[in-house]
């Protein structure tokens, strides 16, 4: 007996099957076109000298030395660059009442963090400029610095925008049903504050710029690491007073991104302006100490959060506060208030409760600027509800299980809007919840630890269910004013040989997204994946689009590819109708063959429709315009996110007497709905994830009283690596959304959402007999000792 | 080949590479303060991009042959200054008769660091948390100095002074270091706590010693990354000399550890805290030579 036939076993079906990305192997065999290996004719080469003080006046700048020295060709201050750069302001608008100061490419009189750029010099090479670093001189009058969140919150405590009533760059409050009658009339309360230390990316490449501007013709190009190169373009454009047309924005291969190379960058916009003045390419790559002082930082915030509950363990109600401290500006021009904001919103978000308070306080400090990186708010969201879970299942003696299982929204009643006011259009946690229970093998593992807590060896099970947001509307940031596209365009053409070239406004920063991409077309077209080629990342050459922020790429740019090549295949059945004096709904493609749409019999090859359209136009019907390429935009509509869900477990072992903690094993059930590529997929949850035990375990951006980043190397701050790292099981539960024919959400950051909480309960679950707790992440064996009270 | 413009930021210097002992010497005295001796480059390159040191001459030492090589010498291993660290893990002659050495070696880095990183200039630069230093204590090696007034011998207990500061005078080359050829009456232990594999440790520590049946005839027990200088912790080891390893004279050596050791303030790790996991792993290392018998 043959296996019954599935959609994979048709010809041509890629939607589905794991499949190599074609870029892969470029990559690794060193191909790579990274920026920071790109040489232009007449390059120079930018550096930095940057602020040792985190916030003070500057009193004088001399460079003579600098600017006389062999080989420097500009020493730029602020003065210089503000002449030809308008200045930003990292606002939105529907963050009511949100402030920030405007920025300059270099400050002119004042700087605001320790490692904030402040003068720039470009040189025949880096070490050069580095040499006329050391020559000039810069005064500084130091100025109180605001560095802990209780002292900028202080009334009448030292001011980050000196003469400004406070420190309070955003604040905001949600409120619905009766949280003060829930909690005076609940049987449980428990209540705990919650610390979160800074972390960063750490690409393995970092941000790297090459701007050419060319007097001659008016051209900026800027080959720019970068997720977004759209945004780029309109950015450069209007601060410099270039139009959009001539900024070219590429960005080819880019080593690693993670939100953190979406951000305006204080270098990043001197390099454009010292272009423009010296007219020569002029490159800076940012070095490793340069990447921690000035790369966005992500995660600052301290929540004080309470849950009530009823006697049988039905979570009541939320009541939360959320102080979060952003640096000295909020980034531009996405903000720093969006990650508390989706804290907020996201806190409860898998469970029923109808009762919600939450306020955010967005706070500045004079630190470098925090923003979106990597599953932006959703860790704290959800380490502070599934801790809170945990903790209630504690305190009425319930399995963590049990008491989700009684919570969550039923799978069966969507849609649901939560009492954040996000619209949910189905989610899977009871599946999830279920699925998760059997991978772990949950019984035994409680056995084992029960076992092993008897010979002295603590383990602790932690699970964490979480919803992530994907599928961005407008109503992330178009309605704030911004200029950033939620839709994507494409440009799909059979070219002359009968194979398929794709355009797309979706960039590629080793995810796969080019993979997946000529997985769509070649399954729509009905073609083979090598005769596809995707490209990416070129504003010259590639239609407008959001590109590669939040989690959009699969689920809107896989639905434009889609769209656009049905427009496409619609095109060339048209005209291979023609030729072969039938209706188009007869015929169809298999395989770059036109067939019979009943019989599949063999037509002809769409390559000889390509030849007669291009070469022998002479031959089709007089009026025929054969048109084989599509232009395709879509924007998502509908509901304004597409939600996911899941859940995390893992199993871990803590050394009560050091500290240390063990990770053995990670668990996720995942539902991003249609997955196009199950091996891509499951790598990004397996990134994810390391990011995620990253944050948990090892990764924080510590500073000292003054301001001073303490640990900006990677000798000192600690990033995960895999010695350290536990094998990790997944498997997906596939709920597709209806908004989109492809039915693809997001799954970029699902798992760093929930692999921070899940240790946690962890660690808590294996310290519960010793009555000591973790309230802090990440969690070093430092707070697990003093947890423990060892000395 | 021409340089990457971008990735080089050290300052301008020069280069020689010495072929003897006395060309590098030379070449360094005729420099003064300004010249640096460089070895695998593992220490001192990233200083260089740094900018934390900028000498005007580098003096390549990899090319002495004399510096190379581990052989027998009456009771002694002499092990070459130019001997990596991933050497200490792959030559037999190490493994039979300075298995403390083998012991660490995988915990120093990582195996690209150890296909450059050497011996010699491990100890050269006598980093408080590197386990190399640490265990030329533990293993009573001497280090073979050449100057320009020749060669001598100092007893590891002698060489390392205070942070960075070692018995090494400017301008003069760790040759070879001596390690007393490990008997079978020995039993020898080594572990610490890094975070990750391969980073510098929070506390580590190495420890020979010599047996009669089970009591302890003689003990040298050397901690890293718990003061300014790799440290010998005396009291502890006299609190096991002369006793079988039973847990009250664990228990003691552990109390001694108190007035061994002073750890610095840190930021991330209190000196309380240092002092305890200093505890905690000697405990657990003399429980394994307990076992080892
Ligand atoms: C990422 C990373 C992680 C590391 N982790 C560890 C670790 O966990 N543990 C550890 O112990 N080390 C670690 N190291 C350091 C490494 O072991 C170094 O190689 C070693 O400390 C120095 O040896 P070298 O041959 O590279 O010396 P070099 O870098 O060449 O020189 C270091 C210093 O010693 C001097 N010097 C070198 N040889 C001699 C000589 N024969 N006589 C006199 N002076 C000399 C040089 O002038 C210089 O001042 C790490 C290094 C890196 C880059």
């Amino acid at each position: 007996m043959t296996a019954p036939l599935t959609s994979l076993d048709r010809p041509n079906s890629y939607i589905g099957r794991s499949l190599p990305r074609p870029n892969a192997k470029r990559l690794l065999a060193g191909r790579g076109r990274y920026v920071s290996d790109l040489r232009l004719p007449r390059m120079l080469y930018a550096a930095f000298l940057r602020s040792p003080r985190a916030h003070a006046t500057i009193v004088s700048i001399n460079a003579d030395e600098a600017r006389v020295l062999e080989g420097v060709h500009l020493v730029a201050t602020g003065a210089d660059l503000a002449k030809i750069c308008t200045a930003w302001t990292g606002t939105l608008d529907h963050f009511k009442g949100m402030t920030s100061a405007p920025q300059l490419p270099l400050p002119l009189d004042r700087v605001v963090w320790a490692g904030q750029a402040v003068v720039a010099v470009v040189a025949e090479s880096r070490a050069i400029a580095e040499d006329a670093l050391e020559l000039i001189e810069v005064d500084y009058e130091d100025l109180p610095a605001v560095v802990d969140i209780d002292v900028a919150r202080e009334a009448g405590g030292p001011q980050v925008n000196p003469g400004s009533a406070s420190n309070i760059c955003f604040r905001s409050q949600l409120d619905s049903g009766t949280v003060d009658d829930a909690f005076a009339h609940a049987a449980h309360v428990v209540e705990e504050e919650f610390f979160f230390g800074r972390h960063t990316a750490v690409t393995l490449e970092p941000r790297a710029i090459v701007a050419d501007y060319d007097p001659a013709a008016g051209m900026l190009t800027v080959h720019h690491g970068t997720q977004t190169p759209y945004q780029f373009q309109d950015l450069y454009s209007r601060h410099y007073g270039i139009p959009e047309a001539r900024v070219r924005v590429i960005a080819t291969d880019i080593g690693g991104s993670f939100g953190m190379k979406l951000h305006v960058y204080h270098e990043d916009m001197a390099v454009v302006g010292l272009s423009i003045l010296l007219g020569r390419p002029v490159k800076y790559v940012a070095d490793r100490i340069e990447s921690f002082v000035s790369d966005i930082h992500a995660r600052e915030h301290r929540v004080r959060a309470r849950m009530a509950l009823d006697t049988k363990g039905e979570i009541l109600a939320m009541d939360v506060l959320d102080l979060t401290a952003i640096g000295a500006f909020s980034t531009y021009p996405r903000t720093s208030v969006v990650e508390g904001n989706q804290v907020i919103r996201l806190i409860g978000a898998p469970y029923r409760f109808r009762n919600y308070r939450a306020t955010l306080e967005v706070i500045f400090q004079n630190k470098v600027q925090t923003s979106q990186y990597r599953a932006v708010g959703h860790p704290i969201a959800c380490a502070v509800t599934e801790r809170m879970v945990d903790m209630a299942a504690a305190k009425l003696g319930l399995d963590p299980f049990a008491i989700r299982a009684q919570n969550v929204i039923a799978d069966d009643a969507y849609p649901q809007t939560s009492p954040t006011g996000y619209r949910f259009e189905a989610l899977s946690h009871q599946a999830c919840l279920k699925r998760l229970h059997e991978m772990m093998g949950y019984d035994d593992l409680r056995a084992e630890q029960a076992e092993l807590r008897k010979r002295g060896v603590y383990r602790g099970i932690g699970i964490a269910t979480f919803v992530e947001i994907t599928n961005p509307s407008p109503a992330f940031y178009g309605v704030g004013g911004a200029r950033i596209s939620s839709q994507d365009g494409a440009i799909v053409s059979l070219t002359p040989s009968g194979e398929v070239r794709c355009l797309i406004s979706v960039t590629e920063q080793g995810q796969g997204t080019e993979a997946i991409i000529s997985q769509i077309v070649a399954d729509q077209l009905g073609l083979a994946q090598e005769h596809v080629k995707v490209i990416t990342g070129d504003t010259e050459v590639t239609p407008h689009g959001g590109a590669t922020w939040a989690c959009r790429g699969a689920g809107i740019g896989g639905e434009t590819a889609l769209q656009a090549t049905r427009a496409l295949k619609r095109n060339i059945l048209e005209i291979a109708a023609l030729i072969l004096q039938e209706q188009p709904s007869a015929l169809d493609i298999v395989d770059g063959e036109v067939v019979d749409a009943g019989t599949r019999n063999q037509r002809m090859p769409i390559a000889e429709i390509a030849r007669i359209a291009y070469f022998r136009s002479d031959t089709l019907p007089p009026g025929t315009q054969a048109q084989l390429t599509v232009s395709h935009h879509f924007a998502p509509q509908g509901y304004p996110f597409a939600f996911t869900n899941g859940i995390q477990g893992c199993s871990l072992e803590v050394d009560v007497d050091t500290g240390f903690i063990r990770l053995l094993k990670h668990f996720i059930v995942e539902d991003c709905g249609r997955v196009i590529n199950p091996m891509l997929v499951d790598e990004q949850l397996r990134g994810g994830i390391v990011q995620g035990l990253g944050a948990a375990l090892f990764e924080e951006c510590r500073y000292s009283d003054t301001g001073q980043l303490v640990n900006g190397s990677l000798a000192d701050y600690l990033v995960p690596m895999p010695m350290e790292m536990p094998d990790i099981l997944i498997t997906h539960v596939e709920t597709p959304t209806a908004d989109t024919e492809l039915g693809a959400k997001g799954v970029g950051e699902a798992g760093t959402a929930a692999a921070s909480a899940c240790v946690l309960n962890a660690v808590n679950d294996a310290l519960a007999p010793f009555a000591a707790t973790i309230n802090a992440i990440p969690i070093t064996p430092t707070k697990v000792l003093k947890a423990l009270k060892r000395f | 080949m021409d340089f990457e413009e971008t990735a080089v930021k050290a300052r301008a210097f020069s280069y020689f590479r010495a072929a003897t002992i006395d060309q590098a010497l030379d070449a360094h005295a005729r420099a003064g303060d300004d010249a640096r001796f460089i070895a695998g480059g593992q220490s001192l390159v990233p200083a260089l991009s740094l900018r934390l040191q900028a000498p005007r001459l580098l003096i390549d030492i990899t090319h002495i042959a004399e510096l190379r090589g581990i052989r027998r010498e009456g009771a002694c291993l002499r092990i070459g200054a130019l001997t990596r660290h991933c050497e200490m893990l792959s030559e037999p002659l190490i493994a039979e008769f300075a298995p403390l050495l083998h012991a660490a070696a995988p915990f120093v880095a990582h195996p690209a660091i150890r296909n450059r990183g050497t011996f010699g200039g491990s100890v050269a630069l006598a980093d408080p948390a590197s386990e190399f230093p640490a265990m030329t204590l533990a293993l009573d090696a001497e280090i073979e100095i050449a100057g320009s007034s020749g060669s001598r011998r100092v007893k590891a207990d002698d060489f390392f002074v205070d942070l960075f500061e070692t018995a090494l005078q400017p301008g003069e080359l760790i040759t070879a270091i001596y390690v007393p050829l490990f008997k079978a009456d020995q039993r020898f232990a080594f572990d610490e706590l890094a975070r990750r594999r391969g980073d510098y440790a929070l506390v580590g520590c190495g420890m020979l010693a010599t047996f009669t049946s089970d009591r302890i005839d003689d003990i040298r027990i050397s901690f890293f990354s718990v003061g300014n200088t790799p440290t010998r912790v005396k009291g502890a080891e006299a609190a096991l000399i002369g006793f079988g390893l039973d847990a009250e004279r664990i228990a003691a050596a552990q109390a001694a550890l108190e007035s061994d050791l002073a750890p610095p303030e840190n930021d991330e790790v209190p000196p309380a805290m240092r002092l305890h996991l200093a505890r905690v792993l000697l405990g657990r290392l003399l429980g394994r030579l307990g076992e080892a018998g």
